[in-house]
């Protein structure tokens, strides 16, 4: 007993180990791509980065910002330094602290992204497990249908085609995807296109993998058994089936919150709400690497610590996943 | 002539549900725009014709006319071209490289093997969108670096696949035989190895499609992507969108237009793969 323990516990310490070693990887790979990119700029990087506004005074002030004058190895250094340190440069127009901007607008694209998943959480898990226990249902045929479609289109033209027929045709939600005045209501009230826009894919998206799940756990010997037992279905359905078709979804989440995230962005600038989209999105505009370099090594960051979280979360629910790793071995 | 019928037969398949026909019709009616554009238009995509801005859907211009009075109808079925060449050169490029590092890394020793694996895994946890606007940032808007970008952070994608297909293929006793006979590692590659691993890795190429068309249209639709005069379908929501409080049939015509080429290739691509892969066609 105490041996299968010892081996389980380091077989997950191993598999943890792993994971935060590809984490560090991709998060130095991130900050090295974007050193290299804002390094292998062509031509005179002030010029390039600024673009036309690069009057020789800003030219000066951004070489010395960015410590373009200094020699490659020191400025990678530099940058690594800052980085560690929560120092994300400066905005080279305003001359304000990269990190300071982003945290203002952080809470936006999170709040919108995590409302999104939390609708098709809410909505896609109970339409899958429906369609699984009335297989062949009218409702099931339309799902099958709808959830391809909703997957299919990119969500900035879902989101264009929500502010068209709520906020236009009907007038029944605002046009702005964030409140002015500051006020729950409001600002709940403004939510609702840019979430929906988001979630629709990912509502058709849960219910299908939900449903597949379901069917395949119900088919389980486990499942048959607990029914013979004369379990009641509702407890055999949610209970014992649920938990384990459950785990497949957990991680497409994870997945999904790059792509979301992604989304996200165009789905700001449809709605012109603020967040890390229109922070990239103005700040490419403006030609302000900087604000660029320091909002997309965020999202990076985020999506990277986000799958860790995840990937963590679906081994210790499922421990089969520690087995697939290369050197994990055949226990269990 | 075997593989024409096999492929024959596939179609067959894909046919015999209601979702796969929608999704090859659609597919037959994108790709064809997309080939004999300069044909199927009916006016030049370009051609300014500012006293007939916003025109209503009508015999000369059957879906109206845009902002400065260019045909939409015509800049749609260029847009498909584009759209075509982005997605199909990108998914090409990502194919060859991603199929041709899983084989290497399936035969490579497995500390080197692994190595190709993190370095898979590291490119598949960026987020695409956003790495896109880094590099755009800096290179500025191209149509050649949305194909560079879309086709490395999919290599990844088809390197996994390739190399667990061949994994399960390496120790199959038909190439034992020819490894005992004295083939040469190119040859059991190329003649035996690529030929049994294609079917899954072109599915997966199929089911690609709708996920370029959505990230080169996405990135033309912030302005990011394909240059003027090329117009992509999102440079044409975009164009819309901009002056939707003139009119919204523009925004709404290119934005289904987009809706419809995404759908037609995941309803095709998910087909495709049922009618390939028994275990799943099982299932059902």
């Amino acid at each position: 007993m105490s041996a299968a323990g010892a081996t389980r516990a380091d077989e997950l310490l191993r598999y943890v180990g792993s994971r935060l070693l590809t984490t560090v990887l991709i998060v130095v790979g991130a900050m090295l791509l974007l050193f290299a990119l804002s390094a292998v700029v062509p031509g005179d990087p002030a010029t390039t980065l600024l673009g036309p506004q690069a009057t020789p005074e800003l030219s000066r002030r951004f070489i010395t910002e960015m410590g373009l004058d200094q020699p490659l190895p020191t400025r990678l250094w530099r940058f690594f330094a800052n980085v560690a340190t929560g120092n994300l440069g400066t905005d080279v127009i305003s001359g304000r602290p990269v990190a300071g901007l982003i945290r203002e607008v952080l809470p936006y694209t999170l709040l919108l992204t995590f409302c999104a998943i939390g609708l098709a959480v809410a909505i896609g898990v109970p339409l899958g497990i429906y369609a699984s226990t009335h297989r062949g249902s009218v409702l099931d045929n339309v799902l099958a249908f709808v959830s391809v479609a909703f997957i299919a289109v990119p969500s900035f033209v879902i989101a264009i085609f929500l502010l068209l027929i709520f906020a236009i045709w009907l007038d029944w939600l605002p046009v702005l995807g964030a409140s002015r005045t500051g006020t729950l209501p409001d600002e709940l009230k403004r939510m609702i296109l840019p979430t929906l826009a988001l979630a629709l894919g990912w509502i058709g998206f849960i219910a299908r993998l939900v449903r597949a799940s379901m069917l395949e756990v119900m088919g389980e010997p486990y499942i048959r058994t607990s029914r013979a037992y004369g379990l009641p279905e509702w407890l055999v359905t949610y209970k014992y089936a649920l938990k384990n078709a459950c785990i497949p979804t957990i991680t497409i989440l994870g997945m999904g919150v790059g792509r979301l995230l992604g989304g996200a962005v165009l789905v700001e600038i449809v709605f012109a709400r603020p967040g890390l989209g229109r922070l990239i999105y103005g700040a490419i505009s403006e030609r302000n690497y900087p604000v660029v370099q320091g909002a997309v090594l965020v999202v990076v960051v985020l999506f990277v610590v986000v799958n860790l979280v995840v990937d963590l979360g679906y081994s210790a629910i499922d421990p089969r996943i520690r087995h697939d790793t290369p050197d994990g071995g055949a226990a269990g | 002539m075997r593989a024409l019928a096999g492929a024959l037969q596939v179609l067959r398949r894909v046919c015999a549900t209601l979702t796969g026909t929608t999704g090859l019709v659609i597919v037959g009616i994108v790709l064809a725009a997309a080939l004999f554009a300069p044909w199927v238009a009916t006016a030049d995509p370009d051609r300014l014709d500012v006293m007939n801005r916003f025109a209503a859907p009508s015999l000369a211009h059957w879906l109206g006319t845009d902002h400065l009075g260019r045909d939409l109808y015509s800049r749609l079925v260029h847009g498909a071209s584009v759209a075509m060449s982005v997605a199909l050169s990108a998914i090409a490029i990502a194919l060859g490289l991603g199929t041709g590092l899983g084989i290497v890394a399936a035969y490579l020793p497995a500390r080197l093997e692994r190595f190709v694996l993190i370095v898979f895994d590291v490119i598949s946890s960026f987020p695409s969108m956003v790495l896109a606007l880094a590099i755009v940032a800096v290179f500025g808007p191209s149509t050649l670096i949305v194909v560079v970008i879309v086709a490395i952070t999919l290599t990844p994608h088809f390197g996994r696949v390739a190399r667990a297909q061949v994994l399960t293929l390496k120790s199959a006793p038909f190439l034992e035989a020819e490894r005992i006979l004295g083939a040469s590692f190119p040859r059991i590659v190329f003649h035996h190895v690529l030929p049994n691993i294609l079917g899954p890795l072109v599915i997966l190429a199929s089911m690609d499609i709708p996920v370029v068309i959505t990230i080169e249209a996405g990135l033309s639709f912030l302005g990011l992507g394909v240059r003027p005069p090329l117009a992509s379908w999102g440079t044409l929501i975009q164009d819309g969108y901009q002056f939707l409080s003139d009119s919204w049939v523009p925004v709404v015509v290119s934005s289904l237009a987009l809706a419809f080429a995404t759908l037609g290739f995941t309803l095709f691509g998910e087909a495709l793969r049922d009618a390939v892969d028994p275990r799943i066609r099982r299932e059902r």
